[in-house]
């Protein structure tokens, strides 16, 4: 089921499959390290609309809830 | 002079390795973006001495934010590129390798965090990755010191890779690359790991910041009112009081030398607190009642730096923060704040857009009281407790709230959303973090002992001259009608402008009631930036914005003062 990062249950893991956002956003995110075919894990989620940080690799990354919905995840059970 | 640039991504601990290669004291701590502006330094490498630039922490050569930029920039000047990166995290580090090697320039590849990178079980082919390179690769610890020697050994060595390459296709020859350098051997999750997960979840984070914060300021009090009642003021009391009274007598009250250097006699006596002589108030204010709360407070943040906590809170703050206009990281330039003001104000240069910045620093610069100022202030109403206290840091509090609240409605642009690498906990080298409290403890006393010398001998010629007198009588009914404050008030006003603890001080023997005193305390700390900071907002972001910001200073705390006159 492909689902924005933001949409993610905490703890649970996916692979990213589409970055939707502007050229700055894209390069920024894939300069990181997130990119289409990693696998992340969603660590945690604020409420409100809060930032969420992911977990690929050995990087966390914080991520406001914008740009967290324009990041398309292959969500695992 | 040829230069060689430390190039890596944050975090990595380009200015741990800077430090062991030039000798020169830089502040490093775990969380993207300490490194704000470029430092440079010199290497004697041989008989050739060589410029050392500590570029900040960038993930790409196609800049994404500002500081990205600055790195760019700095690499056309660079003959010879070291590239740090963090072992532990070879895959994220070697796509900025991969660019580096695009570039052409001389090459030298540091894997840094060595040791940890063992701990966790990684292991990394060395002779393989310089293969696959083309540059040479060496292995260090930069916190204690290993491999340095071997990275300066090999520096001559450093030379272009191979010719540029397809960048579409580097993510896929990063993957490869890792594949056959690195070998880990087991995994499990640790206790740090689990700590950091809990410190990121709501519902167990913002306990856990609570919890943080308390534990952070008992600290803080220990080491302050331990340090003053067990050891600074048994010294000047029983060592240096009895030498000044001697002096005193020597020279005779009302001499101008007398005047100067020992002061006022408060009823036929010396008093450290009130005096105002060069040997009496400027050195105990600086160093006895100021320098040990700044000792505790350093301690705190330079581990809270050093675990990688800070950039957590801002996380956790973020949302509350974008309901004021501001960023979550924001919370990291107003806690340095409350250290000093101006590397408070410095380190705003961690978010990205300008507006921010400069509203982060305005904030900063009105209602973030110093150490030394709060430390004086708590001098002057801890006898009071809360009744005393809270008045003023609830009110400062207060302040920056509805000041955050009214910029937002007139500023255009939204707060960016947060976007930033969350750094592993680590337990803090105990040598490192106190190489780094000393560093910080040293750079205020430099800082602050010529600004209060300044204050004493202003406040001395002032009454000479009978400037004060003259204010005085002019100034002193409005301060009286409006605020509340006696005449006598202007001249801790004044020097309010040099040097903020001395002018707290300076309230002391007006025998204010504690209406007063609350008001004065709020006033001076909203009413002016000190010296230094007023420097540093006139660099950061020039004369108009600075001159914006002293206007609104001063409107603000001639409000606030007259409320507080009203309300109290």
């Amino acid at each position: 089921m492909v689902i924005p990062l933001a949409d993610m249950k905490t703890d649970q893991m996916g692979i990213v499959v589409e970055l939707r956002g502007g050229d700055g956003m894209v390069t920024r995110l894939t300069s990181m390290g997130l990119r289409p075919g990693v696998q992340v894990v969603k660590k945690s989620g604020q409420p409100l609309r809060g930032p969420v940080t992911v977990k690929y690799g050995a990087t966390e990354l914080a991520l406001g809830h914008g740009i967290a919905r324009r990041i398309l995840v292959e969500a695992k059970e | 002079m040829k230069r060689l640039l430390l190039v890596g991504n944050p975090n990595v601990g380009k200015s741990v390795v800077f430090s062991r290669l030039t000798g020169a004291r830089v502040i490093a701590s775990n969380y993207p973006g300490t490194t704000v502006e470029y430092t440079k330094g010199k290497l004697k490498l041989g008989d050739e001495p060589m410029e050392v630039v500590d570029v900040p922490g960038t993930y790409t050569l196609e800049p994404t934010s500002k500081a990205e930029e600055v790195a760019t920039e700095m690499l056309a000047e660079g003959d010879v590129i070291v590239n740090v990166l963090d072992a532990t995290n070879l895959e994220r580090n070697l796509n900025l390798t991969l660019e580096l090697l695009d570039t052409g320039k001389p090459l030298l590849v540091v894997l840094n965090m060595c040791d940890e990178a063992g701990h966790k079980g990684i292991e990394l082919d060395f002779d393989k990755l310089e293969k696959q390179l083309g540059v040479p690769v060496v292995g260090t610890c930069a916190l204690s010191g290993e491999g340095i020697s071997a990275l300066i050994a090999r520096l001559p060595e450093a030379r272009p890779g191979g010719p540029p390459q397809d960048p579409a296709t580097r993510w896929a020859r990063v993957g490869h690359i890792v594949e056959a350098v690195q070998r880990i051997t087991h995994r499990h999750h640790t206790f740090t790991e689990r700590l950091a997960d809990l410190s990121l979840k709501p519902v167990t984070g913002l306990p856990l910041a609570l919890l943080i914060a308390v534990v952070c300021f008992a600290i803080i009090r220990l080491i302050g009112e331990g340090l003053i009642h067990y050891l600074l003021d048994p010294l000047f009391h029983t060592l240096w009081l009895p030498l000044v009274t001697y002096l005193s007598a020597a020279l005779g009250p009302g001499t101008f030398w007398h005047e100067l250097l020992i002061g006022n006699l408060i009823n036929g006596e010396i008093n450290f607190q009130q005096s105002m002589g060069l040997l009496t108030t400027a050195l105990y204010i600086p160093l006895a009642q100021v320098y040990p709360y700044v000792l505790g407070f350093y301690l705190v943040l330079s581990a809270l730096e050093d675990v990688g906590y800070l950039p957590r809170l801002g996380v956790l703050l973020d949302t509350f923060m974008h309901r004021l206009g501001l960023h979550g990281l924001s919370v990291i330039p107003t806690i340095l704040g409350l250290g000093c003001n101006v590397p408070g104000i410095l380190s705003t240069r961690i978010l990205e857009s300008k507006q921010q910045r400069l509203m982060t620093a305005t904030l900063i610069s009105i209602c973030v009281p110093c150490a030394a100022q709060s430390a004086v202030v708590i001098g002057l109403l801890g006898k009071h407790g809360a009744a005393g206290l809270l008045p003023v840091f609830g009110t400062l509090a207060l302040l920056w709230l509805v000041l955050a609240l009214i910029f937002r409605s007139f500023l255009p642009e939204e707060a960016p959303e947060i976007f930033v690498e969350i750094p592993r906990y680590r337990l803090p080298y105990p040598r490192a973090l106190a190489q780094k409290v000393w560093l910080r403890a040293r750079q205020f006393l430099a800082e602050a002992i010529p600004f209060v010398v300044l204050g004493v001998i202003v406040v001395n010629l002032l009454n000479t001259l009978h400037v004060i007198d003259s204010l005085q009588s002019l100034v002193g009914p409005i301060l009286m009608r409006v605020l509340g404050l006696p005449s006598g008030a202007i001249t801790a006003l004044l020097v309010g402008f040099l040097r903020k603890d001395v002018a707290v001080g300076m309230l002391a023997p007006l025998g204010l009631s504690l209406k007063q005193i609350i008001i004065a305390c709020v006033m001076l700390t909203t009413y002016f930036p000190c010296a230094a900071s007023f420097v540093v907002l006139f660099r950061e972001f020039g004369g108009r914005n600075m001159l914006k910001a002293a206007a609104l200073m001063l409107a603000v705390s001639l409000t606030v003062g007259t409320i507080l006159n009203l309300v109290l």
